[in-house]
């Protein structure tokens, strides 16, 4: 199952429209999404290509995103000729649907940016006029030093509120949940000392900490926008690999015409046109004939079906027989079966129960020191202070135990450890999902397309003369059948067999003067005569005797090390496939796994995750098939090949940029390593602010010390973290 | 006095002028394509460069 090249899904000839979008000037936009453009030359031709075509006005290609931006003078023409130009210059090209793209994600990402870049120009700003006061304090006026408290007031008060804002909505929310997170005591440190330092400056009090609210919301917004950047790109290229297996479906219009639309536009009795290769996008009915189809993806069967006219067909199956036309019976979000979907959403359900470290940490640590501040508040109420100074002292325990360390300790780790596996070609599209990866102990693979390569290969090639070989080649050519063309890829490219007539469910003949050539099943081949397996095809060339290839599922050959690797971190491996018995045992016997279950249906796939959980794993899931999805949702974390079906990367945790396997025992490597370090960061950010605690509570604390303390616990925890980001 | 009054004021503004260009240009996207404004100063080929916005 191959990702279909996108030259055929969105045919030259089709109608493209739909993609346009009108500008304020007149002109057109058209959004494409380019693959494999990674270097200045690409960059080059691809702009210079495009801006060639006649009705074009501009062309600029975004390397970060790899999206490219056309401007079109009219709606006619020029679109096909875009795509055509950049697929004609050796890049995958599909039009994306403008406007969708620029979403609330981006307008996030800017927030944050601008609130991090006024966070920094108020830390500076107020530092420098109160950093003036803590070293020459001595030599000013009482008047001098105040007003430099009030020009530091009237930058720290707006900066802090304004750049603050992700934090308090942030705490909001979660109280408006009557949880708390690490935001809450973050924010209330915030607001209480500028309400401090306000309330000192207009007694003529030293004790301001506008410096400290300033840097402390910088700091934070460091951690929080490096974050996001990086989740946002691990989402950005799972979403661009979507984008680009997306569907288009090519509907045929009552007048006979074709056009192409988004798989999401079909609605029940459109027609659909389905080529050979083609994914079909919705459920439907064969309407015209009958045609071979590749289930594997619906039902992990490796060997291609035969199905009659009329026959129901899901989404997500392959067609690899004839061309042929499909009436839609459902839209895309019905055409999963209820249940499946059912099952995504219990799934989708248990993973939001889930409570982050960083958050169960949080849960500990604010009853802690809002007691303590009570406390603190008390004592010197009874020991005699004013209540000015009993609710000063108070108040500095809070800002002292300000758990700005901790807000960045997770941050931190996550963020060197996304960005390792990102290289790796792991892209992980949920915020938790290292952490649950840590714990997990079972790992339960899909065979099909999984394990193994998803497509069959010729077995007994050795035992067959080259002379035979290329007499059932010049057959299999003709042929989209998966056998065919594992037959036709060890034969090499040559010529075609004349007057090749394909028989449905059966195979293939030619009739030429000379040669009378049959290809196809046993029964067929040999006249019923044997009664041979599923996996082979059999060759007769006029009357020379059969001769019979055999064709497998070939095991990816990464498996069994990959495999191994994780039985030696203490992982058990398991096989569920709903292929049959005998491929299945062969492959388990192969990649060496003793436990397995085949002939498994969606369902039961994930009724045996549900009693894994049940016994007490903690289970992770990869798979790439449609009747995988409801399992992935329901394991603790799961992980999907980027060849996966739509609807199982949606259901991962997390996405593997290429087909190779290997980088899954790295990433349960660092998500162990991350793990530590966050508990690690949690301890030494614990120490840091439990040592000042003491002087707070005596009242010893300057605002000097206070800063001091942010700045020095924040760097060890991301110097900490930084650990992860080195190579091994 | 009136040279530290001066002096901060004048700070003030040239912050406020650098936060300003600095939101300035994230606002008008030169910060939306860092991997390939890193390869386009490599381009030779300044009539078809000048084209670009």
């Amino acid at each position: 199952m191959g990702t279909i090249s996108l030259a055929q899904q969105a045919d030259v000839a089709d109608d493209l429209t739909r993609y346009l979008h009108q500008q304020g000037d007149g002109s057109w936009r058209f959004e494409v999404a380019v693959k494999g453009a990674h270097c200045a030359n690409c960059l080059a031709k691809i702009e210079a290509g495009v801006r060639g075509i006649a009705g074009v006005r501009e062309a600029r290609l975004n390397l970060s995103t790899g999206k490219l931006m056309v401007s079109l003078d009219d709606a006619a023409g020029p679109p096909h000729a875009v795509l055509k130009r950049v697929r004609d210059l050796g890049y995958d090209a599909a039009p994306f649907e403008a406007g969708v793209t620029l979403d609330t994600k981006e307008r996030e990402g800017r927030f944050l940016l601008h609130c991090l870049v006024v966070a920094a120009f108020g830390t500076i700003f107020t530092m420098g006029l109160t950093d003036a006061v803590w070293y020459g304090g001595a030599d000013m006026s009482a008047a001098l030093r105040r007003t430099f408290f009030w020009l530091a007031a009237a930058v720290a008060v707006p900066v802090t509120l304004y750049a603050g804002q992700p934090f308090f909505q942030s705490a909001l929310a979660s109280l408006r949940k009557h949880s708390t997170n690490m935001d809450v005591p973050i924010s209330l440190a915030l607001i209480l000392s500028l309400l401090l330092s306000l309330y000192q400056t207009m007694q003529g009090g030293a004790e301001t900490y506008f410096d400290a609210a300033a840097m402390l919301t910088f700091l934070l917004l460091v951690g929080r926008y490096l974050d996001f950047l990086l989740r946002d790109r691990a989402y950005g290229a799972a979403r661009h690999l979507l984008a680009l297996q997306s569907l288009l479906a090519r509907r045929l219009k009552p007048d006979g015409a074709v056009e192409t639309v988004s798989a999401r536009d079909l609605v029940p009795e459109d027609r659909v046109l389905l080529a050979s290769g083609d994914r079909v996008p919705v459920n439907g009915r064969l309407d015209d004939r009958g045609t071979e189809v590749d289930l594997s993806l619906v039902t992990g069967e490796s060997l291609p079906q035969s199905l009659p006219r009329g026959a129901e067909l899901q989404a997500g199956s392959i067609i690899t027989g004839a061309p042929v036309l499909l009436r839609a019976t459902a839209r895309v979000e019905e055409s999963l079966v209820a249940d499946l979907a059912r099952l995504l959403e219990a799934g989708q359900q248990s993973r939001n129960r889930y409570v982050s470290l960083a958050d169960r940490a949080a849960r500990a640590y604010v009853p802690f020191v809002t007691g303590l501040a009570v406390l603190v508040w008390l004592g010197r109420t009874l020991a005699g202070a004013s209540p000015a100074i009993a609710i000063t002292n108070a108040i500095t325990v809070l800002i002292i135990t300000c758990p700005c360390a901790l807000g960045l300790a997770v941050p931190a780790v996550q963020i060197a450890a996304t960005g390792r596996l990102f290289r790796r070609g792991l892209f992980i599209k949920s915020g938790n999902a290292l952490e649950r990866l840590a714990a997990i102990d079972v790992a339960v693979f899909d065979k099909t397309g999984t394990l193994t390569l998803g497509s069959p290969v010729l077995t007994n090639a050795d035992g067959i003369s080259p002379q035979v070989l290329e007499r059932a080649a010049q057959l299999a050519r003709a042929s989209r059948h998966p056998f065919a063309r594992a037959l036709a890829a060890v034969a090499g490219s040559g010529p075609v067999a004349g007057n090749i007539h394909e028989v449905m469910g059966a195979g293939l003949f030619s009739k030429e003067l000379d040669s009378d050539r049959k290809l196809g099943s046993a029964a067929w081949v040999l006249n019923g005569k044997a009664d041979g397996g599923h996996s082979e095809l059999w060759f007769r060339d006029g009357d020379d005797p059969p001769v019979r290839f055999a064709f497998e599922d070939q095991i990816r050959p990464e498996t069994r090390a990959m495999l191994d690797a994780l039985r030696a971190r203490g992982i058990m491996i398991e096989m569920l496939t709903g292929d049959q018995q005998a491929p299945a045992a062969e492959i388990a016997r192969q990649a060496g796994i003793a436990t397995w279950l085949a002939g498994v249906s969606p369902m039961d796939k994930a009724e045996h995750l549900e009693q894994l959980r049940a016994k007490g794993h903690r289970v992770l899931m990869v798979g790439d098939g449609i009747n995988d999805a409801g399992a992935m949702a329901l394991a603790h974390v799961s992980v999907a090949p980027g060849t996966a079906a739509d609807i199982s990367q949606r259901a991962a945790d997390m996405v593997l940029r290429g087909d190779s396997l290997s980088p899954i025992v790295e990433a349960v490597d660092v998500a162990r390593k991350a793990k530590r370090l966050v508990l690690e960061n949690f301890v030494l950010a614990a120490l840091y602010n439990l040592s000042a605690i003491p002087l707070a509570i005596m009242g010893l604390v300057t605002p000097l010390i206070a800063a001091a303390t942010m700045a020095g616990s924040s760097l060890v925890v991301t110097v900490n973290a930084l650990r992860l980001a080195r190579r091994q | 006095m009136n040279g530290v009054a001066l002096i901060i004021t004048a700070a003030l503004f040239i912050g406020l002028g650098a936060l300003a260009l600095l939101l300035w240009a994230l606002n008008s996207g030169q910060y939306d394509d860092p991997d390939g404004d890193a390869v386009r100063i490599l381009l030779d080929d300044p009539g078809e460069q000048g084209q670009t916005k």
